[in-house]
């Protein structure tokens, strides 16, 4: 079971670009509102056309500019779960869900239907309207209706964006749940790095409508490989470099990194929170100011007797020094990365 | 007093509403998607006859679907028909004249409508046709009842093209708009009284049926919005 997606697409100033492969794994599309997840999607399922370029799913061709193929949504058999789940508004759960079912007589469909109503535990809210029910319980029907629809792949377009953050929790690990039976690729769309973290197994940055490589979660925590990704996983600081002999150094300040690139000239290099030690042979910082967050504070540190560059660092709140005090720094290499 | 210019009223804004429910609706729904330059000059067209006086219309009409016109005289020659001055020829007048209100209203439904809704159809494997009539015209279905009950109130009360290519015929094309003319002009005030009566009192619980569905549609868009 893969999902090929190679496809180009222009809109008006803003140009998508979107390269990726997966198999039967929960990936993440991930970037910030507006960078072109959801027309990636619109895309794949066939409601949006692409200017270029062809999208495979399990052999099945669904588009290819070049042979001129193009199948209907419909042939696609692509599961789309929309922002606001799209229910019929005019029709019961049970015939929302009834929907889903591809083929068979009314009794074969209200059989199947009356099955997935079982499994997404629906019981109880046949008759129902989708108005008269929780934000939870429509999207339990919105899944339900597309897993009736048997499909090769599901999308799911910021699935948690219409609910409370209270809520959000316990309905990740209920979707996680009822997903598990579900054997294809799953493409998870979001902007919360958490939400990516905790649900699937890798993860697809996307920025200005570009994507890049497909890694897993955790790569994509110790080495992001675009700025758009290192600010994705909450790096604070992207310092400019110069290349040197035996590696790279802070500009502005008296750090050397021992880490090779191909790039010349002037760099950026960012640097996680992981990569700040106070060490007492570091080197001596100033701390300039100290700004607490809600479980932890941040200092502005910068080098001693000059104004900048700023390095951002984190502690927790009962170690963190005086505004005004030196603190001894020292920089891990593996965990700055060179963009 | 005689009742067939109510019975030719009544059937003549039958008909055509009945004509002008689905052309309003297939036009409202396949010029949406054309590009907007298309969609602009059509627009205008198909609006022209909500503002131009009737009497423009019916003459236009009657320059098409005179016996020596391009039309009727095609349809004289080919059926032995003769389009103008029957009954039914108000028919093409009313369409004609009524068709915007319906096409407008319909259209301003339809623009209300959650795209969405056809696209997660569509990812269901639903035909087109499928998610048009039980997605699209429910939600939209008291739009499209307003549009069509509308054009019905309004078909009742077309006179200046329907007298131009039905005339006035007593028992054959009177209409209550074209009789109540007749007996004005005739001094007959009292029976033309009579007429204005029904007319009005027809055309007021019509407007009731439209007010009391547009008010449905505006609770049951709150509804859905909070």
């Amino acid at each position: 079971m893969s999902l090929v997606v190679d496809i180009e697409k222009k809109l008006g100033s803003f140009t998508l670009s979107a390269q990726f492969e997966t198999g039967s794994e929960t990936m993440a599309l991930l970037g910030a509102s507006g960078c072109g997840k959801s027309v990636t999607l619109k895309c794949i399922a066939g409601i949006m056309t692409p200017d270029r370029g062809r999208i495979e799913l399990d052999g099945r061709v669904l588009f290819d500019s070049e042979k001129h193929i193009d199948l209907s949504p419909q042939q696609r058999r692509v599961g789309y779960l929309f922002q606001q789940y799209a229910l019929f508004p005019n029709m019961t759960v049970l015939q929302n869900i009834m929907c889903g079912v591809r083929s068979g007589t009314k009794e074969d469909k209200k059989k199947k239907a009356l099955e997935n109503i079982r499994i997404f535990q629906l019981e109880g809210l046949e008759d129902k309207h989708p108005m008269q029910l929780s934000g939870g319980q429509q999207q339990r029907v919105a899944l339900a209706r597309i897993m009736a629809s048997e499909p090769s792949v599901i999308l799911l377009d910021e699935p948690f964006s219409a609910l409370d953050s209270f809520l959000k929790w316990n309905l990740e690990l209920e979707m996680s749940d009822l997903l598990v039976s579900f054997k294809g690729p799953i493409i998870w769309v979001s902007h919360d790095l958490g939400e990516c973290y905790r649900n699937c197994d890798r993860v697809c940055v996307m920025e200005d409508g570009v994507t890049g490589d497909v890694t897993d979660m955790d790569t994509l925590l110790s080495h992001p490989q675009t700025k758009a990704a290192a600010r994705l996983i909450g790096c604070r600081n992207f310092l400019a470099a110069e290349k040197k002999e035996n590696g790279i150094e802070l500009k502005g300040w008296d750090i050397s990194l021992p880490i090779e690139t191909d790039k010349d000239g002037s760099l950026a290099v960012a640097v996680l929170d992981s990569a700040i030690l106070f060490e007492e042979e570091g080197i001596s910082a100033v701390v300039k100011r100290v700004i607490e967050d809600m479980d932890y504070a941040v200092m502005l540190l910068c080098p001693e007797g000059k104004e900048g560059p700023f390095i951002r660092a984190v502690l927790p709140k009962d170690e963190v020094p005086k505004q005004g005090s030196t603190v001894h720094i020292r920089l891990i290499a593996e965990k700055c990365i060179c963009l | 007093m005689d009742w067939y210019p109510l019975l030719n009223s009544l059937r003549i804004a039958a008909i055509s509403a009945v004509i002008v429910f689905f052309l309003g609706i297939a036009a409202a729904y396949y010029i949406a998607k054309l590009p907007r330059l298309i969609k602009g000059i059509l627009d205008v067209i198909l609006t022209l006859p909500l503002v131009l006086p009737p009497t423009v219309v019916g003459y236009l009409l009657l320059r098409v679907l005179g016996p020596k016109r391009i039309i009727g005289k095609w349809v004289l020659e080919t059926f032995g028909i003769r389009i103008v001055m029957t009954w039914w020829s108000a028919i093409f007048a009313t369409v004609v004249v009524v068709f915007p209100l319906m096409y407008r209203t319909v259209r301003g439904a339809f623009e209300s409508f959650d795209e969405t809704l056809s696209y997660a159809g569509k990812t269901l494997g639903l035909s087109n046709t499928y998610i048009f009539w039980h997605i699209r015209m429910p939600y939209c279905r008291q739009g499209v009842l307003a549009g069509a009950v509308l054009a019905f109130a309004r078909a009742l009360g077309e006179y200046g093209a329907t007298s131009m290519i039905a005339g006035y015929t007593p028992g054959k094309t009177a209409t209550v708009s074209t009789t109540v003319y007749q007996l004005w002009q005739t001094g007959n005030d009292a029976l033309a009284l009579k007429w204005v009566i029904v007319n009005v009192s027809i055309s007021a619980v019509v407007l009731l049926v439209v007010n009391m569905l547009e008010k449905r549609n505006g609770s049951a868009a709150e509804r859905r919005s909070s």
